[in-house]
């Protein structure tokens, strides 16, 4: 393999443009090999087990072959990263499963309001370049920490730094594992657990022995795969369409397609219940505010994360690293500028040949994914069907005799998660799987699939056997899951998109792990527990503390936490508010002193917390306090009122539901003017700076000699300011 | 440290740094605000505003960053503070 040449570190840097063209042409190679291998009829399955294994088997190579000793190759490579291959690291350590799977789902359910997204994780990195990351590349830190310790001297910014760090990156790494773990069970039939664990085992593989040195040769490596993954799909399905392999091109002409299909469905009278957003229309998920001010807190977000911030100490030189940030937003844009075609592709699909289609002839990957839980027709699923068979066997076998005693023999039973397969359907959906089990207890969910769905949709108000629109729901994941179906592509190109899927969080959750690590090694260990360690043991703690972080996340995301999606993107908003200020103003503004930064750190990251965890879990107290700021209609307000006079009225059985309808509610009108609390950086960030500005101005300027190291950091010539992750000379 | 004209730098840097932010703003908002009238330009079946939040404003950080990264170069050599190639 082309990772052989990695023994000798002078030879491979020297030789980087071959040794990834060969790997580069080895993977393309690879995946043609198993393109004929099934055509001679190799089983999905073991395709899936191939690809995936064979990916992780690489990254774990070169993760071992990179492993090191030197305190310098384990936090920041070396410094000898290459501007244009850090930009490929970059873009692997950016581009989480999220952005992979999901991006382009969004972008298929809110349309233009979606594109907030690609924006904003895009429009971050001239921030990056501008203001922040040369700067810190000359200070010639180890993590961010350490820059924040070093300018506002003392351990007392460090902690907070450290505080911040973790908080925004944990919640991010776990979804990362969880992420692995979806793939790879979804791909290769692995229960869940295990696969998050067999992922566990392939992030420490890239990262435990080499730190920064293998996480970022490895990232590298994940990038191709996840790119080429991304683009080979729809490049096929464009030229396939429309006989141009350009898809970001081809995709104008799916738009119109759109518009007048949209046109279409609501003149068919498919659009009953009002659900569907024309694509290209803007602001009717989020107001202008809400998509603003979205884009402004991921813009800002992004440029205080310090997994993303810390690539960029790996750089050469001080040029290099602006040149850097650069290849990163170019390697990044090429994926983020093909998401809306698979979207827009998607839709086209969706809204021709399945939306008002007779309910007996849809598609066969609605039944795929159906299967699997992740499209619904009128809330059916084939594995809902399931589930609710195997629940009224188990209520017939249990005595059960007719369809209204299903529940309550389940319940006597204690057959709890049958309860719930079968509490989770309309009445006429009940009727026809009891019915159906009755007369045949081997019955199949896809043999009482169209009744099921004929059903439903008439319990929904549907009498005309067509899906309209508001009968289909996708889960986000399918839309780029799905596209090599929908055009009919070998099973192998479905293999290639889980292991770029599988490539995107690894590489994520590999550059997370190892922030968060070496900030509780370096910064709490080394720089506030254990001054004098010896670099062995310094190794050794950064080893243990990776390995710790690593299984602490993996357990969390093993427990499936309900919350874990929406909490990923609060991090932006926490790392926005809470690092901010006190980086840019560290370089731009030779005034900001200490009280300063712990005065903007406290008040931006406090504010965010309070907003988030305000409006999300304790919505009512929150939306009363604050009810003048609220954005509420008067009718929203007159519901709550009613929601709350219900639940004080209520007999104490039925308090808890009622609650629940209350907090409910509550959730969606408790903020400050409307703004939804994912954008909550709009409010901690203008704190952040205000309480830096004022306590800086109110407390002693910082020393002459401080200022003189500002000058310094400000100034490319010369050498670092730091050395082994010691400061060359003490700033007081 | 005698020698590079500190100030003069930094005062070029800080013109750079406003007049990159000021693209930045362009084209992470301020383009944004006229979406529906440039939605009524239509390029190769692009509407233009959707097109400039799904693809221009994009190509346009990436070409901004490349211009930035030679521009402030070309700034450090003019002061004699660049690091040796």
């Amino acid at each position: 393999m082309a990772t052989e040449s990695k023994t000798a570190s002078g030879d491979f840097l020297n030789n980087l443009g071959k040794v990834y063209g060969i790997y580069a042409g080895g993977f393309l190679g690879f995946v043609i090999l198993l393109a004929i291998l099934e055509q001679l009829g190799l089983p999905d399955r073991v395709l899936g087990y191939l690809f995936v294994g064979f990916t992780i088997l690489v990254y774990a190579v070169i993760g071992v072959l990179s492993r090191t000793a030197q305190v310098s190759e384990y936090y920041v490579a070396g410094r000898k990263v290459p501007a244009f291959y850090n930009g490929m690291a970059t873009g692997a350590d950016w581009m989480s499963a999220a952005s992979f799977v999901g991006m382009a789902g969004t972008l298929y359910a809110l349309g233009y309001d979606g594109l907030a997204f690609v924006l904003g994780w895009t429009g971050g990195y001239v921030l990056v370049s501008v203001l922040l990351a040369p700067f810190l590349r000359k200070f010639g830190a180890y993590t961010v920490p350490d820059f924040l310790a070093a300018r506002y001297n003392g351990n007392l910014v460090r902690f907070l730094g450290v505080i911040v760090l973790a908080a925004c990156s944990f919640t991010y790494v776990v979804a990362q594992i969880y992420g692995t773990g979806i793939i790879a069970s979804r791909f290769l039939g692995l229960d869940f657990q295990i696969a998050v664990y067999a992922g566990l085992g392939g992030i420490l593989l890239c990262s435990m022995l080499g730190g920064m040195r293998a996480v970022t040769w490895t990232q590298v490596a994940q990038y191709i795969v996840l790119i080429v993954a991304y683009l080979t799909p729809v490049v096929i399905l464009s030229a396939k369409n429309y006989g141009i392999p350009i898809p970001q091109l081809t995709y104008g002409q799916a738009l119109q397609d759109i518009t007048a299909r949209e046109q279409e469905i609501v003149a068919q009278g498919l659009n009953v219940a009002n659900t569907l957003k024309p694509h290209i229309t803007p602001f009717l998920t989020y107001d202008k505010l809400n998509y603003f001010a979205l884009i402004l807190c991921l813009m800002v977000g992004t440029a205080s994360l310090p997994h993303i911030l810390m690539r960029y100490f790996t750089t050469p030189s001080v040029r290099d690293a602006r040149k850097s940030v650069a290849w990163s937003l170019f390697f990044i844009f090429l994926l983020y500028f093909t998401a809306p075609s698979y979207a827009a592709f998607a839709k086209l699909e969706v809204y021709t040949n399945v939306i008002g289609q007779s309910l007996d002839q849809l598609p066969a990957w609605i039944s795929t994914y159906s299967n699997l839980g992740l499209v619904k027709i009128y809330g059916v699923t084939l594995q809902g069907l399931a589930g609710t068979i195997g629940a009224v066997k188990a209520a017939i076998a249990a005595g059960a005799a007719d369809m209204a005693s299903v529940a309550a023999t389940l319940q006597s039973k204690g057959l709890t998660s049958e309860l719930a397969a079968w509490s989770a359907n309309v009445d006429p959906v009940k009727a026809v799987v009891f019915d159906a089990v009755k007369a045949n207890a081997a019955i199949t969910a896809q043999e009482i699939f169209n009744p099921a769905i004929h059903a439903a949709s008439t319990a929904a108000g549907n009498t005309s056997g067509l899906l309209g629109h508001s009968g289909l729901s996708i889960d986000n994941d399918v839309i780029v899951l799905s596209t090599p179906e929908i055009a009919g592509m070998p099973y192998v190109i479905a293999g290639l998109v889980a292991a770029g899927g599988l490539a995107a969080a690894l590489s994520t959750a590999d550059g997370l792990l190892l922030a968060i690590a070496n900030a509780l090694s370096h910064d709490v260990y080394y720089k506030m527990i254990d001054t004098h360690a010896p670099t062995a043991r310094r190794l050794v703690v950064a080893r243990i503390l990776l390995f710790g972080v690593a299984v602490a996340a993996a357990y969390t995301a093993s427990t499936r936490p309900a919350d874990i999606l929406a909490m990923v993107s609060w991090a932006f908003s926490l790392a926005a508010a809470g690092l901010f200020p006190a980086l840019v103003l560290g370089v731009w503004w030779k005034r900001a002193n200490k009280w300063g930064a712990i005065a903007g750190i406290i008040a931006g990251f406090g504010i965010c917390v309070y907003y988030l965890v305000g409006t999300r879990y304790y919505a009512v107290g929150f939306y009363e306090m604050w009810s003048g700021l609220s954005g509420a209609s008067e009718a929203a307000v007159t519901k709550f009122n009613d929601l709350k006079a219900a639940f004080e009225g209520a007999a104490p059985e039925a308090k808890a539901a009622a609650w629940k309808a209350l907090d409910t509610h509550a959730q969606a009108i408790a903020n400050w003017f409307g703004v939804r609390n994912i954008s909550s950086a709009l409010f901690g960030l203008p704190a952040g700076f205000i309480a830096m500005i004022v306590v800086s101005l109110l407390t002693a300027a910082p020393s002459k000699q401080m200022q003189d190291f500002i000058d310094e950091i400000r100034r490319p010539k010369g050498k670092e300011l730091m050395e082994g992750g010691n400061l060359v000379r003490e700033v007081h | 440290m005698a020698g590079p004209d500190t100030e003069g730098h930094w005062g070029a840097t800080s013109r750079l740094m406003w007049i990159a932010l000021a693209v930045w703003a362009f084209f992470s908002f301020v383009i944004h605000f006229f979406v529906n009238s440039l939605n009524s330009i239509v390029i190769l079946g692009f509407p233009l505003g959707f097109y400039m939040a799904a693809q221009g404003s994009l190509i346009a950080f990436v070409v901004l960053l490349f211009w930035f990264a030679r521009r402030q170069d070309q700034i450090d050599r003019q002061f004699g503070v660049a690091e040796d190639d």
